[in-house]
């Protein structure tokens, strides 16, 4: 097997051997990515003399010791640009390391080079980015999900070992199921967000993307942690994530949510749902119906509150301290009105425009402190089925990658497409995407996602229920055919 | 409540500046996504607490206390205009 093909464990297992050095996994990374991705659109940049400069002081025995990670780019890099896929960011080159950068250096591993996503992590498709939409390797007239769909395009398509991705509403799960890989969403506060560009702070949430749930775990004990930069962390013990990986699931009980198993999901996906619970059941997983009662309000809250928080994070993109500034404005509102107009893309705006709009002097008791009254019922739901089981199983997105180019114009539509991720953010539990099967679209295999979500801090726990049924089954192992 | 939304008015708030073609369309697309969320209007959240944060943490203090950060040259590194160790910033006051 080619280098770029294999999974972090096993690249480690050769570098710890010294049967290749982290230059020559670079180098061999650096070939793949220069075959693949011209067909993908997953990296918008990637420095290949600067890693390899950075290799001669890997130390090979750390956890991810020599092993390239790839970057989505709103998490600051020190001496790289980072774009968040937007305009406004011109000539930008950060002069610091966000803590999980920091931290994945500490642990060994070689941040390599930076991927596509939705301008500010705004959107589901990755076609909101201003430097070109991604493609999804199994089918590149489809989407790769999003917002961080350039994350798990490179992954899926073997042009990374793994990635880091930020997710608000699903946009580390929803990229991970229609790219067939591994998407892990930490509790709220797990990890650090120093060093990441706000979008919406009560919701962000770093995490990786892998080909394998093992992966999965390496790449969380490596970011996890209370960080004094970022007074969200929280000061919970971090376990060695690996510890409970290869246990049964006898006594292990599974919540189905009714409300996640409707009408208007792609039959497709509903059925390769349903067939993994079997499969847990078989596995000797007790599986119980659940009920999160407040699930139909999920989107209309999020939109409320993470545009609310967006507009005002977005405010410090002002063209004074960094990015893009207008030139020959005609006074200080005017400077601010085409600065911004200049560098924010029609996504960005809009949802600009709504969360000014929720927050402003005479809605905000009817729309923002509404939604948030309704995010505390949501969280209570979900309060209430963890009394009764371990983890929920549902399906990550109700409907497999769709062709670039379709919702691009409906934003409602595309709000939609997050139906079954959002709720856990506003809850602020962690949730896993895994592969659970295909669905045969037009002659083409498309990866279906199988969503998992777990009690706060107990990632421990919800990985080694996604890795008992990864290691059952031989979803993981499929690979797109790419050239 | 979304019939008196105003994209122009909303713009002006929000220092951004758009096209007449994006107040149209904005005007459109956004009042269909308020008459979407107007249905939270129905839920019943009397004597509910709203939920800022997913925890439920406050006040986290540090010391005050000064520590080894950006150098004025970092600060500065990124600004569009600068002069004399200070960003440059648009005329403020007339």
């Amino acid at each position: 097997m080619e280098l770029p093909a294999l999974s972090i464990t096993d690249v480690r297992a050769k570098l710890r051997a010294k049967e290749v050095s982290p230059a020559e996994v670079l180098r061999d990374l650096d070939t793949r990515i220069a075959q693949v991705d011209p067909h993908i659109h997953g990296y918008l940049s990637r420095d290949l003399d600067a890693a390899l400069k950075y290799a001669e002081s890997a130390d090979v025995s750390l956890p991810l010791g020599g092993v390239p990670i790839a970057i989505k780019d709103v998490i600051n890099v020190s001496g790289e640009p980072c774009t968040a896929a937007s305009k406004i960011l011109h000539g930008y080159r950060a002069n610091y390391d966000a803590t999980v950068i920091r931290k994945l250096r500490a642990a060994g591993a070689i941040p390599f080079g930076r991927c596509n996503l939705d301008e500010f992590a705004m959107g589901s498709s990755t076609e909101n980015s201003a430097f070109g939409h991604t493609r999804n390797p199994w089918d590149t007239t489809r989407i790769p999900g999003g917002s961080s769909g350039g994350s798990a395009a490179v992954v899926a398509a073997d042009e990374a070992f793994a990635a880091l991705g930020s997710d608000t509403g699903g946009s580390i799960r929803q990229p991970a199921a229609l790219c067939g890989i591994v998407g892990l969403k930490p509790t709220y506060g797990r990890v650090s967000r120093f060093g990441l560009i706000a979008f919406a702070s009560s919701l962000d949430q770093i995490g990786p993307f892998t080909k394998t749930v093992r992966d999965s775990a390496l790449m969380l004990n490596a970011i996890a942690g209370r960080d004094p930069q970022d007074s969200t962390s929280l000061d919970e013990p971090v376990p060695d994530h690996t510890a409970l990986l290869g246990r049964d699931l006898r006594g292990v009980r599974l919540g189905m949510p009714r409300e996640y198993f409707i009408d208007g999901i792609d039959p497709q996906v509903d059925a390769a749902v349903r067939a993994a619970v079997r499969h847990y059941e078989s596995l000797g997983a007790e599986i119980v119906e659940v009920s999160l009662p407040n699930t139909e309000h999920a989107v209309g809250v999020y939109y409320i509150i993470a545009t609310a928080e967006a507009s005002a994070n977005l405010a410090r993109f002002d063209g004074v301290r960094y990015g893009h500034r207008a030139t020959d404005a005609t006074g200080l509102l005017d400077h601010y009105g085409r600065t911004r107009e200049e560098g924010f893309g029609p996504e960005v705006k809009r949802r600009i425009i709504l969360g000014t709009y929720v927050l402003s002097s005479g809605y905000y008791d009817a729309f923002y402190l509404r939604a948030q009254k309704v995010r505390t019922l949501i969280r209570r739901d979900f309060s209430a089925a963890f009394e009764k089981v371990d983890a929920l199983i549902c399906p990550t997105s109700p409907e497999v990658a769709f062709k670039a180019g379709d919702r691009s114009d409906d934003p409602l539509k595309m709000y939609l497409a997050d139906i079954f991720t959002i709720a856990t953010n506003l809850a602020g539990i962690p949730g896993i995407s895994i592969p659970c099967g295909f669905a045969d679209t037009g002659g083409k295999k498309l990866p279906i996602g199988l969503q998992l979500l777990g009690k706060p801090f107990q990632e421990s726990q919800l990985l080694q229920i996604a890795h008992a049924y990864e290691q059952s089954t031989d979803w993981h192992k499929a690979r797109p055919a790419l050239a | 409540m979304s019939a008196q939304f105003d994209v122009r008015y909303t713009a002006q708030l929000a220092r951004l500046h758009l096209s007449e073609e994006e107040i149209a369309k904005f005007q459109t697309q956004i009042s269909q996504i308020l008459a979407y969320v107007e249905k939270l209007e129905q839920v019943d959240v009397s004597g509910v607490e709203p939920t800022a944060h997913a925890n439920a943490i406050f006040n986290v203090f540090r010391e005050d206390a000064p520590r080894d950060w950006f150098t004025a040259e970092d600060a500065l590194a990124n600004a569009p205009r600068s002069a004399n160790q200070l960003f440059i910033v648009p005329k403020v006051i007339e």
